[in-house]
């Protein structure tokens, strides 16, 4: 047998499912610009990352479906439960608003995801290490396509960097719950501590590029990962599962 | 019952004859290269029982393509008289451009797409690197620049050629 597997599979199955579910929200969130972006190339570049996002936040709901077993299947997890069950991040749930507030979340998550994946595909699990090795060359694309965003709008004109401003005044409360630890998080045995260190040099680093002004911040709105939501997820669900709620098992 | 070609040949022969079925089935989204030629067919597994598995690996983890992929691996087989197979999508090692046959990326030039360069380094969040060079797939011209780094497809960025002026797909680096 495999070394020292001390991650009790509840603790594992509801790790996957916030990893999958804030991809999933995430990857929602930035279908909804499809048709609306500023210009058609950052519609197709917003759209290939929602595409991403949505392969991957499959790849883990099928490896959740797997561990669950019962019949789960990734479209069960993904349509089928309610608001209280999704254990995403609250950032990723925050409404479009305008572009800046879209690539500022974009960048923030993205940059996350990119520092987890590295520590993820040396997982002890090998399913959870494969899908980190295979998502972590997509999210740099999107670190990159994002980051530059944020720097070009920031660095931009007067009224681009004060939307910036305002995008970035007004999701700065919600990044501080990415790092901390629900009780499964913290079973995964993650080195959060070096995560959170390497996104806050790279935040820092391009919000000072982009000419914004931002402080630590030690407030954070809480409560995703444990299935507290804002009042946003529910408008989501309500369109994400219509669907299935209104023809259940309705397939292709 | 008609006998099935499992159990006329040896593992070896029934490996290659399943591969050489497969091997020319187009990739749903640029038809003109096979899933041999992309790298996505990986592995044909004989068992002791003379049962088959074809490995698939997705080019990107969204790929929408993987499904249909699946579909007419099955069909084509059980059209060519294969019994007992099954389709097994893995994700480890994750797919690179590395693994593009030579032939499918003069296929993707001739086709008009620019074909994958020489792997980079692409797990790098370094911002506003320099754009790689892709030459013109049409003339050949260096001077071309990238219009975005996402395109049609997850696997393709947009570029525009400067000297004969067209647009242009280029199978990105991965
Ligand atoms: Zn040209």
């Amino acid at each position: 047998m495999a070394s020292t597997t001390t991650v009790s599979k509840e603790d594992k199955i509801n790790y996957l499912l916030y990893i999958a579910d804030t991809a999933l929200i995430l990857s929602h969130r930035n279908s909804e610009w499809c048709g609306h972006a500023p210009v058609l190339e950052q519609d197709i570049a917003l759209t290939n990352i929602a595409l991403d996002l949505l392969g991957q936040a499959r790849n883990f709901y099928q490896y959740a479906a797997e561990l669950i077993g019962n019949n789960a299947t990734e479209d069960s997890l993904a349509y089928l439960r309610l608001e209280h069950e999704y254990k995403n991040l609250l950032l990723a749930e925050q409404p479009n608003e305008d572009w800046a507030y879209t690539v500022l979340r974009q960048f923030y998550i993205s940059t996350f995801l990119f520092y987890l994946y590295q520590q993820l595909q040396q997982n002890e699990d090998e399913q959870v290490a494969a899908i980190a090795a295979k998502s972590i060359k997509e999210v740099a694309y999107h670190v990159r396509w994002s980051g530059e965003w944020v720097i070009r709008l920031g660095d931009g004109t007067k009224e681009s960097n004060q939307r910036m401003q305002q995008a970035l005044d007004f999701l700065k409360d919600y990044t501080g719950e990415v790092f901390i630890a629900a009780n499964y998080e913290q079973a995964m045995q993650i080195d959060m501590a070096t995560i959170q260190k390497k996104w806050e040099e790279k935040v820092a680093a391009v919000l000072n590029e982009a000419m914004l002004s931002f402080s630590t911040n030690n407030f954070s709105h809480t409560g995703g990962k444990t299935g507290k939501h804002t009042e946003h997820l529910g408008y989501i669900l309500t369109e994400m599962q219509y669907l299935q709620r209104t023809y259940p098992n309705a397939t292709w | 019952m008609q006998e099935t070609k499992n159990n006329n040949t040896s593992a070896e022969e029934l490996k290659k004859a399943v591969w050489d079925v497969v091997k020319n089935i187009p990739d749903p989204e640029i038809p003109v290269i096979t899933i041999e030629d992309l790298g996505i067919l990986r592995e044909v597994i004989i068992n002791d029982k003379n049962e088959i598995e074809v490995i698939i690996t997705p080019t990107y983890s969204g790929c929408p393509a993987m499904d249909l992929i699946g579909w007419n691996i099955k069909t084509e087989l059980e059209q060519n008289g294969f019994k007992n197979f099954r389709i097994t999508n893995v994700l480890s090692p994750a797919w690179t451009t590395d693994w593009m046959t030579e032939t499918g990326k003069q296929k993707l030039k001739a086709y008009g797409i620019a074909p994958p360069n020489k792997k980079q380094i692409v797990c790098d969040t370094e911002l506003f690197q320099q754009d790689e060079a892709v030459p013109c797939p049409h003339c050949d011209s260096y001077n071309t620049k990238l219009v975005s780094r996402f395109g049609s497809t997850p696997c393709k960025a947009l570029y525009h050629c400067n000297n004969c002026n067209e647009p242009f797909d280029y199978f990105k680096c991965h």
